[in-house]
């Protein structure tokens, strides 16, 4: 029983940073269509540009907030200088562009940073927390903490506030949307800022527990994406629920058969999800949000 | 007629090399090297780049080798061993070298070992695995010690430490898949007993389903993580997080202060197998290691500003090697210098004590390798090793 419950914390650990890489891409998607695939790199960033903002003698906090600011201006100019000049190229040439940036992105983080493997400090300390003979670290709670406020805050601007609507407004129709006033030059813009900035906070809080370098991008991206196809592309309840039942499979695959396939049952199972519900467990058909 | 136009321009720069070269045989010997000097594998490439040319320098400051200078010329493979082929091609044909130092990859060297052995010019690869010289091919050499003896001196400690019992959890990357085979191989002979093993991706940020597997085995002594990059910092992280107290041993793939640092206070009482090189200043005055490891050190960080690692000291070995196998033929020829690096007796390297035979193209034993334990995030050597 013990075991089984160690199984469950390593899932939520890993889940819970796969949650809240998949939660950047639910943004992006919703205003604009576009699988955002640098959105690995924008978690690298976060995390890469906190390491060095205290290595220069900056605190925590205002390191991180640093990284965050950062990111997010980063994330601005994609949406500014590659993807808006594109804007009337099919929804796979702007996916295309967002991979050209993460290789991109890639490049420069090895040049302007290092290639060596980072950590930062936990927030609450490395002492895990015993409970029924299984351990779990303070971090890995701050981590799905995170994932949860920030579900709860995309909800309450998509649902609740006029700028929201906008966004939905947006990405079900353009034009339309112009003609009743939003700028969704705007829209999009502040969809990649806040993508962007989800992204960073998901790298300060992850690296403590699954360290960065300037190449984690791509493999976090990936299992995100997987997330938010499980879960459904938009949505952001199904990002992160998405993201914990794929964290969960891993570790249950990983202790109870051989971590070898791990990889390919987690896959597996999202293409069976997918083959018999194809939107995703959370993912909603388009006309029915107009 | 293209055909033609290729030949002819071949020709000609063929006969511009051959001229050249006629030009310079008389004052300088012309060494090569294929390192992979950017890509992947830039961590090893670049250090043993920065090492060979600062040596070569040093070599024809003080005048050379018999009288005559030394001239490097290397190409960077970017960690493909397509290109590791093409060059070494290029160096037999075109720059007619008479030795060659580098390979920086296991895949580029076994790419280049035909090339060498077909041309008859002595090869002194700086790569890890141990079927670079096994079987011997008669050309090839090499300075790195194996994943083979990384794990027969963990188990010689297990041994003494009467710890047979133990379990393996290993990353799935080449480093990690390479040292597992081989660990395996020798285990029954070092007389452990691998009762469990696990293994783990090589980007996975936790592995405390594995490691829960391996706590509940009964009469397992002992832990063995071979492994390279983040994947043991996190095994050794988790391993305290579930508060297992077994003696944990990672392998020499982590042995950089890096470890140290991403492991933080879980990684004491961690032990790990070492080159002389990364702990120059913790050796003993009597350790015969100690001047060459300590010099190269300084040497090298006085003239890169960044600190060592194990790579570099590889190319300055493969380098000392075949200069002074070059002084003792009294010439460059080819052949006679193949004789000599074979020959070649007691050299103390940054790797090691070098005792090379026609059967051991390597000539490294177990003392090449010291066994390390952590204290107070710090290396400590471990006494009798």
């Amino acid at each position: 029983m013990a075991e089984l419950l160690q199984f469950v914390f390593s899932g939520l650990t890993v889940g819970a940073i796969y949650a809240l890489v998949a939660l950047g891409f639910t943004l992006i998607y919703k205003a604009s269509d576009i699988i955002n695939f640098a959105q690995g790199e924008f978690v690298m960033l976060g995390g890469m540009t906190t390491v060095f903002a205290m290595l220069a003698g900056v605190s925590l906090p205002l390191a991180a907030l640093i990284a965050i600011i950062v990111t997010t201006a980063i994330g601005l100019a994609l949406h500014r200088f590659a993807i808006e000049p594109a804007r009337g190229a099919s929804p796979v040439a702007l996916i295309m562009i967002t991979i050209g940036a993460s290789i991109f992105l890639r490049g420069i983080a090895q040049i302007i940073f290092d290639r060596r493997f980072h950590s930062l400090p936990s927030l609450f300390g490395d002492d895990p927390i015993k409970f029924g003979g299984a351990a779990i670290l303070p971090q890995s709670l701050v981590v799905l903490a995170s994932a949860i406020v920030i579900v709860t805050l995309l909800w309450l601007f998509i649902d609740r506030t006029l700028l929201g609507k906008a966004v939905i407004a947006t990405s079900a129709n353009r034009l339309a949307a112009r003609l009743i006033g939003v700028d969704t030059r705007r829209i999009v813009d502040l969809s990649f800022a806040v993508s962007a900035a989800i992204g960073a906070i998901a790298g300060v809080l992850i690296t403590p527990i699954a360290l960065t370098s300037y190449d984690v991008g791509t493999l976090l991206a990936l299992k995100g994406f997987a997330a938010v196809m499980l879960g459904g592309l938009g949505s952001a309840l199904g990002a992160v629920v998405g993201g914990l039942l794929i964290g969960l499979f891993e570790a249950l695959d990983a202790g109870y058969l051989s971590s070898n396939y791990k990889d390919a049952i987690a896959f597996l199972i999202i293409l069976i999800v997918l083959i018999s519900i194809p939107r995703g467990l959370f993912g909603r058909a388009k006309i029915e949000r107009v | 007629m293209k055909a033609l136009h290729r030949f002819g321009a071949t020709t000609v720069v063929t006969l511009l090399g051959l001229f050249i070269a006629a030009h310079q045989a008389s004052a300088q010997i012309k060494i090569g090297a294929v390192l992979s000097v950017t890509g992947p594998a830039s961590f090893l490439g670049d250090p043993e780049k920065r090492t060979l040319e600062i040596y070569v320098d040093e070599i024809n400051a003080k005048g050379g080798v018999n009288g005559q200078k030394l001239q490097l010329v290397v190409y960077d493979d970017a960690g493909s061993a397509d290109n590791a082929r093409t060059f070494a091609t290029r160096l037999v044909e075109e720059d007619k070298i008479v030795a060659m130092v580098g390979g920086s990859t296991t895949g580029s060297t076994l790419a280049m070992i035909p090339v060498f052995e077909d041309a008859k010019i002595p090869f002194i690869s700086l790569a890890g695995a141990i079927q670079i010289i096994q079987p011997v091919h008669p050309w090839v050499f090499k300075t790195p010690h194996t994943d083979r003896m990384a794990c027969e001196k963990i188990f010689a400690d297990l041994k003494t430490r009467n710890l047979t019992t133990v379990a393996l959890i290993s990353g799935t990357d080449a480093f990690g898949k390479s040292m597992r085979d081989q660990c395996i191989a020798v285990a029954p002979n070092a007389g452990i007993n691998i009762a469990i093993e696990e293994s783990y991706g090589p980007r996975d940020s936790d592995m405390t389903p594995q490691l829960t597997n391996i706590r509940n085995k009964a009469g397992v002594l002992a832990v063995v993580n071979p492994g390279f990059g983040q994947g043991p910092a996190i095994v050794t992280r988790n391993y305290r997080q579930l508060g297992i107290t077994l003696p944990l041993y990672q392998s020499h793939g982590v042995a950089s202060k890096q470890f140290i640092e991403l492991a933080g206070p879980a990684a004491e009482g961690v032990r790990l197998p070492a080159a002389a090189l990364l702990i120059a200043d913790k050796l003993p005055a009597s350790d015969p290691q100690k001047p060459v490891v300590v010099n190269y050190s300084r040497t090298y960080q006085e003239k890169t500003g960044q600190a060592v690692s194990t790579f570099g000291g590889h190319a300055y070995d493969g380098l000392m090697i075949l200069v002074q196998a070059m002084q003792r033929a009294k010439s460059a020829d080819t052949a006679k210098v193949r004789d000599e690096i074979e020959r070649t007796k007691g050299y103390i390297g940054t790797g090691g004590i070098v005792n090379m035979s026609p059967t051991d193209h390597m000539g490294l034993d177990l003392s090449a390798f010291h066994m390390l334990e952590i204290k107070g995030g710090d290396w400590t050597l471990v006494p009798g090793t």
